[in-house]
């Protein structure tokens, strides 16, 4: 079992300037480390001896305004212990490679990621979106996502003439 | 005489089939009975709780974590009180672990009753998903007692729970716990121990270790592939440490292999017995006092993220909060264990035959809205 700035202070031995931030106070100590070298990254991580990272235990988007997060929450069943990498990429062009090869369970989390997120993960073998329709059009968790006025000829927002509001009266009589 | 056609079939399983556990559809390719893929087609019950989340105050999205998994609502309820507590560093009052515990175990065992008597009627044996379901009902009216609900439990509050036991609740938890313990040997009796069942599942879709862990299956799942891994003993939250329990793995059971849809059967049938364990134990111990800590109307945790995972009945449920100092969360990410019992199905369905494919969707355990949320 390794401390958090263990695993930090090693990724940072190896890497060096792909460490972008370290922060390892509060409940969730992390990396932020450059989109180009996640890869390499997460590779040294799931086999390194020391480390043995063998279990993602999910994958998150995250809106942070002008960039778009992802987020992989990191498990050792070897030693234990835990760890979590962020990874940025700019919002017009959200493009962050995919550890799939890595993880094999990174697959459905990062088509998960690009349907909700739309953080396309280049060298995905089957990027599709995987819980809403294909022909769904933008990503419902970004922050400025605008709900649809209507999908495939149906109407998704209420029309108050047609279908009033009741009011509690009514309803309570 | 012309030669037997032998292309690949395209094959549609679902969404309504009624041995996919929900709303669920495979895209089969078969070569006769043989499949070849099986691309599931998820998504049909998405509600987007995860923005729900976004939009709601932190104690209003309890309501919404029972919709996650409604065969364990309070499991998924506790998972969630328990990342904000982290979250805002709230103490939980002794008195409402205890009755977290005992509600979310006596949940473990609905769950699981639903979970083994589904799986038996997968395979064709319809009796033992009735006497599961007689069993379960108890349960029911257990927690109607408790909460007034008998599947959406809305239970659990963020630093306690929402209503203390009624007069003879305990007592009548004992008495269930009384009846239903022999009641696991009269179903092992009726199903575990019947040939065409055990000879159905004991050597279909072995799952190594390995590869459990590299599609990150969870829970019993994980354990019926013989990883001892339970974030009740491993990474212990509420009372869990002062209590005694076994945690169950697979070891090819009926001489069968290792991680095949016998042996996470079977980790489900005892897990059932230590569940009994566990609630005999908060039982015979339960203290006296408050049932909810202090905790303000209108909760603002502190800037910073947490990442907290819990052992529900499918495994690890985990929520991934930001907090930015408002009132609702910046982010929820919910990680559950269907999820990734769904995503191996693929890999691990090749080769086997179509009726062999419901097997593995029962044995793994797979809920739909818990996929789809």
């Amino acid at each position: 079992m390794a401390t958090p700035a263990e695993i930090a202070e090693r990724v940072q031995a190896q890497f060096g300037t792909a460490v972008l931030e370290t922060v390892l106070e509060g409940r969730l100590p992390h990396l932020v480390v450059e989109a180009g070298r996640l890869q390499e990254v997460c590779a040294f991580l799931r086999e390194s001896p020391e480390l043995k990272f063998d279990f993602l235990s999910a994958v998150a988007g995250v809106d942070l305004g002008e960039q778009l997060q992802a987020v992989y929450l990191l498990y050792s069943y070897a030693h234990h212990h835990a760890f979590t990498l962020k990874v940025n990429a700019p919002r017009d062009n959200p493009v962050v490679p995919t550890v799939s090869g890595i993880w094999p369970a990174a697959d459905w989390h990062e088509r998960e990621t690009f349907d909700l997120m739309g953080i396309r993960f280049s060298g995905h073998p089957d990027l599709r979106r995987i819980l809403l329709p294909e022909d769904w059009v933008g990503h419902p968790l970004r922050k400025d996502y605008k709900y649809p006025e209507s999908y495939d000829g149906i109407t998704l927002r209420r029309d108050e003439e047609d279908w009033p509001d009741p009011g509690a009266e009514a309803l309570y009589k | 005489m012309s030669p037997l056609q032998t292309d690949i079939w395209t094959l549609n399983m679902g969404p309504q089939h009624p041995s996919t556990h929900g709303v669920i559809r495979f895209v089969l390719k078969t070569d006769g009975e043989i499949i070849a893929d099986a691309d599931p087609d998820v998504g049909f019950l998405h509600r987007g709780l995860e923005k729900i989340a976004e939009l709601v105050p932190y104690p209003s999205f309890m309501p919404y974590t029972d919709r996650l998994d409604y065969l364990a609502a309070i499991n998924m309820n506790w998972a969630w009180a328990l990342s904000i507590e982290r979250l805002a560093g709230i103490e939980v009052p002794p008195r409402a672990e205890h009755l977290r515990v005992i509600t979310a175990e006596l949940n473990r065992i609905a769950s699981h009753l639903i979970s083994v008597g589904a799986l038996a009627s997968d395979m064709g044996a319809f009796t033992p998903f009735v006497h599961a379901l007689r069993d379960r009902e108890r349960i029911n009216d257990l927690f109607e007692e408790l909460c007034g609900a008998r599947l959406t439990f809305n239970y659990c509050r963020i630093g306690g729970v929402s209503l203390d036991a009624p007069p003879g609740w305990f007592d009548r938890v004992r008495g269930f716990l009384d009846y239903y313990e022999p009641m696991i040997d009269v179903f092992n009796r009726l199903i575990t121990d019947n040939k065409i069942f055990v000879e159905r599942l004991r050597r279909v879709a072995p799952v190594s270790a390995e590869m459990a862990i590299a599609y990150g299956l969870v829970g019993p799942n994980l354990r019926g592939s013989g990883v001892k891994f339970d974030l009740r003993k491993d990474e212990p939250y509420g009372i869990y440490p002062q209590l005694e329990f076994e945690v169950p793995v697979g070891r090819g059971y009926r001489d069968g292999v290792l991680g095949s849809c016998f042996d996470r059967y079977m980790v489900r049938i005892e897990e059932l017995r230590q569940s009994i364990r566990i609630i005999r134990q908060c039982l015979d111990r339960i203290p006296e006092g408050e049932i909810q800590a202090k905790v303000p109307k209108v909760l603002r945790p502190a800037k910073g993220e947490v990442y907290c995972r819990t052992e529900a009945p499918r495994g690890e449920v985990g929520f991934y909060v930001i907090s930015n100092g408002e009132k609702t969360p910046a982010r929820v990410k919910i990680r559950t264990g269907s999820w990734s019992a769904m995503s191996i199905i693929r890999e691990l369905s090749k080769g086997w035959m179509i009726a062999d494919l419901v097997a593995i969707i029962g044995s793994l355990d797979v809920i739909a809205p818990e996929v789809d949320r």
